[in-house]
């Protein structure tokens, strides 16, 4: 949007005079108030250009507009029917599918949802034309996607890339000399390990949004999940339960294995919420919350293990901690009133 | 005559109609699915995921999936209720619920839901939400530490009071049901204790005052019988003529 508004703008025109619009919108999150600016003047020149308002290029039969709206930065206004809702001006929560926008979309009225990379390629296409962009790419995903690189390299930014491309390739592009892992298409996407970097970025095997977020040797996997399990708490719009609330158990299970109070128990439990999750939630955001700890647990199980501790289980809070307020109550500072923990542990069934 | 569109539910030929979800279909022909969001006569909501069961393979809301000819819907298998299970425990630990102190006990539909679910404990670690209680009203009492946000109350107020007297307020965890005045004071509003909003509350969070304990814990509706026998289902199997599960 910053170097490219105009191509994404003459997409959005061409898909209005597909579909026989009037109006399209472009939802920009709060964090990209920045652009409002320079987007609006792309528009007017737009407008002066007679590529937008009425009767674009003379046609009286062919009018077409674009209004800015800004959203809050809600992450799960990243939804389709969430964005909608958000543009009608109420509470970004998905709404019940289907029916789908395309046949309900904004004020209930059929709507075409696509992201920029989309409408981009799709005015390149009305131009260049469809074989010139089936060109590249594989044999079930054409043309080129764009990828998002950041993290651990040591040439981040924004890369495009015929579909097919090995991840390994991108790594040594961007200058990712000692990658273990990688988190796919943000915090809702796939964490791959080393293992799979041969794989190839395309539908038909590594599908992926765009971002790539790369974890070198130094880090600690887990401080990563970990982030990602607090963001999807705050991020969680809360209208249904395994998503409300999954998210932040899933949380609490992850911070007590950091903090080296994890069981063996505790990653099976882990695995059955993020199951629930997965298949239960309402929407993407939910289903898709669970997915670096799912992909981690089966990726890096070490990052786990190695704070595990030996017992098979362990309560979720400290019992030492929890006697606090009563000792203080009694005034008891002597050593029998504090539990020894280990012993206490160790005689749980 | 045309042939009629059925669906399979664990077995059982259910018929529907066009525009019926897989739940008002199976209710209407006496097959209950555990269900705390929706309520027969309200637009389904799809929120509490209680309804999940397993249509073609995929597991869906039942309340919001629309029925179609042929579908196979499972609901009684181990997979369906161990998840099942674990949502209700979801919205146990989410709020503070302590059935023998709650009035609504042996009438809840979420203590008779977790029941008939076979759900023995909690399970999870439980948040013990900090969440006062609103006396404010002269004849009902909100305790909010029941509220397991299925918003019926707020659609009843909405839609059929035509006053708008609850909201739900907040995101993720922090979601919580709000009273729509400055002091968020149910006293505050013209809530009325016969108004449709002060019935539908499955859970023990709307209150009426002044007539605790008239049916004594032990003989209320779901201490009799089940919930897919005695619940919903019945009223209106009963008036299709339909057949009950049990
Ligand atoms: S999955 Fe999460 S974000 Fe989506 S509707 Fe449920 S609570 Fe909201
Ligand atoms: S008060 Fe009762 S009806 Fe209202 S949202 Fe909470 S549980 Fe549902
Ligand atoms: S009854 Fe279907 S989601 Fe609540």
């Amino acid at each position: 949007m910053q170097d490219f508004a105009d191509l994404v703008f003459e997409g959005m025109t061409v898909c209005g005079r597909v579909i026989g619009a009037r109006q399209g919108f472009v939802y920009l999150r709060g964090e990209y108030r920045y652009l409002v600016d320079a987007l609006k003047a792309t528009l007017q020149s737009r407008r002066e250009a007679g590529l937008l308002g009425e009767a674009i290029l003379g046609d009286p039969s062919f009018s077409f507009d674009i209004d800015l709206h800004i959203g809050a930065g809600a992450y799960v206004c990243g939804e389709e029917s969430a964005l909608i809702e958000s543009l009608e001006g109420k509470h970004g929560v998905p709404r019940i599918r289907p029916p789908f926008p395309t046949t309900h979309g904004y004020l209930n009225k059929p709507t075409v949802v696509n992201n920029v990379e989309t409408f981009a390629s799709a005015a390149k296409i009305a131009v260049q034309g469809g074989e010139w962009f089936a060109s590249r790419g594989t044999a079930e995903s054409k043309g080129t996607k764009l990828l998002s690189l950041s993290g651990d390299c040591e040439r981040p930014g924004i890369y495009e890339y015929p579909f097919g491309v090995t991840v390994r390739q991108v790594l040594e592009d961007c200058g990712a000399r000692d990658a273990q892992g990688i988190q796919m298409a943000g915090p809702a996407g796939h964490m791959i390990s080393a293992k799979l970097f041969d794989r190839r970025i395309c539908f038909e095997d590594l599908a992926t949004g765009g971002s790539f977020m790369v974890f070198d040797h130094r880090r600690d996997i887990l401080d990563g999940i970990r982030n990602f399990a607090h963001f999807f708490v705050h991020e969680s719009c809360g209208f249904c339960t395994p998503c409300r609330v999954g998210t932040s158990l899933l949380r609490d299970l992850v911070d007590k294995v950091h903090t080296g109070h994890g069981t063996r128990a505790d990653l099976e439990e882990m695995r059955k919420l993020g199951q629930i999750m997965r298949v239960g939630s309402h929407c993407g955001l939910g289903q898709t919350a669970p997915n670096p700890v799912l992909d981690s647990l089966d990726q890096f199980p070490e990052a786990y293990e190695r704070r595990l501790r030996s017992t098979a289980f362990e309560p979720a809070f400290d019992m030492n901690a929890a006697l606090e307020q009563a000792r203080w109550l009694t005034g008891r500072t002597d050593p029998a009133a504090y539990l020894d923990e280990e012993a206490l542990v160790g005689a749980m069934p | 005559m045309s042939e009629e569109l059925s669906f399979t539910l664990d077995g059982r030929r259910v018929p529907f109609q066009d525009g019926q979800t897989i739940m008002t279909a199976a209710l209407a022909a006496g097959f209950y699915i555990p269900h705390l969001c929706f309520n027969p006569e309200f637009t389904p909501h799809g929120s509490c995921r209680v309804c999940l069961v397993k249509i073609n393979g995929r597991m869906q809301a039942s309340c919001t999936t629309p029925a179609a000819a042929g579908q196979t819907v499972l609901s009684e298998i181990e997979e369906v209720r161990e998840m099942r299970r674990g949502i209700l425990q979801m919205l146990f630990v989410e709020g503070n619920h302590v059935c023998p102190a709650c009035e609504k006990s042996g009438a809840c539909q979420l203590q008779a839901v977790a029941y008939y679910a076979g759900m023995l404990a909690p399970h999870y670690t439980h948040f013990y939400p900090r969440r006062p209680v609103d006396a404010s009203h002269p004849d009902a009492l909100i305790d909010f530490n029941r509220c397991i946000l299925c918003e019926l109350c707020v659609r009843a107020s909405r839609d059929v009071d035509g006053k708008n007297v609850f909201a739900v307020q907040g995101r993720g965890i922090k979601a919580h049901l709000v009273v729509n005045t400055p002091s968020g004071k149910l006293g505050a509003t013209d809530f009325n204790i016969t108004d449709k909003a002060a019935q539908v509350c499955p859970t023990g969070t709307i209150l009426r005052k002044h007539s605790g304990y008239e049916i004594p814990i032990g003989q209320r509706l779901y201490d009799r019988k089940p919930i897919n026998v005695v619940g919903d289902v019945a009223a209106l199997a009963v008036s299709k003529g339909g057949r009950r599960h049990d």
